[in-house]
């Protein structure tokens, strides 16, 4: 296949993954090696510029005259159901600075490296838990609904102050909106559901504060409720779905890799480098992230002009050859910090330290525990997450 | 060598503080980068670079010649 450019009929994006369910799909890396910046169409064919090299990502995200204002003419959606919601309760992620980082910053005291370290011991002996109550009595369970999505709803609820019994509650909203199947209806009452459950308990906190993050936001000068609202249904959405995802799919890859599997459990020390590995050869945010220019500007040498929209490819920039050489495999010891997986430029994911805490603590807690760890289904009837727009696995049934 | 930090422009990642802990901490209040060694010495001059680079809202300024450092011309 050849993308160029000037083509007339543009491939149509999202592309479908090829045989292996870790690679992106087989037409972005075709990009990248042959056009770069390229043009794709969209659900209802409107034009998009795919970028998919790791230069030209970090170009684009590094640049604020890139919009990710969602309400700016041209702003690229993937679905009807996003396009059509796009305006209302929106978070700070799709917000410009100057206004996006005088809320984001009510929130980077919280999720800084030192305070997030603190947190090691707490969420170590919730792994454990979760570990102890998997293995009682049974040599056979879903790691997805015992231990990857338990263990970081567990703690943001913790951070936030919410009640971890509502779990099947905002699990629930959130997968709807990660499902790109889901209607606009159903986004909306998921949407306004969660803001409300999230703006009552910041109501009652307002009158009977805590010591958690929405308790804080509550009480805090200059910051209405409805702001305080869509920042907490953003931190509870965030702060378990990425991590529950990344620590399912993270244990399938090295069940899969057997000599990465082995090589990590001889030297447990390697589980920081580990993590930045698998947050690279994984890349789950599968449907990019979408910006648009406000400005006429060159990326790669392909013009963009002013209202045209971007989708910047952090899985395909993730394989890039030219910053990770033998980029489809994966190798636990590679230098892989550089990689894009929180995205780049002021945007960059704001819980990081957290979501690489849990991750080490995961991982390292599962191999030690289950030496004899293996998946109790045949690999191809992995339930993989290819409608969501993070990817994952919806279940992983493993035996011990 | 110079590091400089620009907190208006800093997002708080921690990107820097992660890369290279003997020269970047993080203030208490809010997360934002604050500078440990403006002019570290020689054996942390990669991993200036380094958190120059990987910093994501290029808050990070590493000026190879220090201006304050008389006895770095040569």
């Amino acid at each position: 296949m050849t993308l160029t450019a000037s083509q007339t009929d543009p491939p149509a994006f999202p592309a479908a993954r090829g045989r292996c369910p870790f690679d992106p799909p087989p037409a972005y890396e075709d990009a990248r090696r042959e056009a770069p910046v390229c043009r794709v169409r969209l659900f209802d064919g409107t034009p998009a510029w795919m970028i998919t090299r790791h230069e030209d990502v970090r170009t684009v995200l590094g640049d604020q005259r890139f919009s990710a204002d969602a309400s700016k003419p041209g702003f690229p959606f993937l679905t009807e159901a996003r396009r059509t919601l796009s305006m209302e309760g929106q978070s700070f992620v799709r917000m410009d600075d100057p206004e996006h980082g005088r809320l984001r910053r009510m929130l980077t005291g919280d999720f800084m490296l030192k305070r997030i370290e603190a947190l090691r011991p707490q969420v170590q002996q919730l792994a454990e838990d979760l570990l102890d109550r998997m293995t009682a009595d049974r040599a056979e369970a879903d790691l997805v609904a015992e231990f990857a999505l338990p263990l970081p709803s567990l703690v943001i609820c913790l951070m936030l102050g919410v009640p971890y019994e509502d779990h099947e509650y905002f699990q629930a909203c959130s997968r709807t909106f990660l499902d790109n199947r889901s209607t606009a209806a159903q986004i909306e009452q998921s949407r306004r559901g969660l803001l409300r459950y999230l703006g009552d308990l910041a109501e009652k906190k307002r009158r009977d504060p805590d010591g958690g993050i929405i308790s804080r936001l509550a009480n805090r000068e200059g910051l209405g409720p409805d702001e305080v609202a869509s920042m907490s249904v953003l931190l509870l959405v965030a702060g378990h779905e990425t991590t529950a995802n990344m620590t399912a799919l993270s244990v399938l890859a090295l069940l899969r890799n057997p000599d990465q599997l082995a090589r990590l459990r001889a030297e447990p020390a390697l589980i920081r480098g580990a993590v930045e590995e698998l947050l690279r050869y994984l890349s789950i945010a599968q449907a990019g992230l979408v910006r648009v220019a406000t400005a006429d500007m060159t990326v790669g040498g392909q013009e963009i002009r002013a209202g045209e929209g971007v989708i910047l490819m952090i899985n395909a920039a993730n394989r890039d050859e030219e910053v990770f050489p033998s980029g489809g495999e994966l190798d636990v010891e590679r230098a892989a910090r550089r990689h894009v997986a929180f995205g780049f430029g002021v945007h960059q994911c704001l819980g990081q330290p957290l979501a690489r805490l849990e991750l080490q603590i995961a991982l390292e807690a599962v191999l030690r525990r289950l030496p004899s760890l293996r998946l109790a289904i045949a690999f191809e009837q992995v339930p993989f997450k290819h409608e969501m727009s993070i990817y994952g696995v919806h279940a992983l049934p493993v035996a011990w | 060598m110079r590091v400089t930090a620009d907190q208006d422009q800093c997002c708080g990642s921690g990107m820097c503080a992660l890369t290279a802990p003997e020269l970047f901490d993080q203030r208490e209040e809010d997360g934002l980068v604050v500078v440990l060694q403006p002019s570290p010495p020689a054996a942390l001059h990669a991993a200036a670079k380094e958190a120059e680079s990987l910093c994501p809202s290029g808050a990070i300024r590493v000026l190879e010649q220090d201006p304050d450092d008389q006895t770095a011309d040569a």
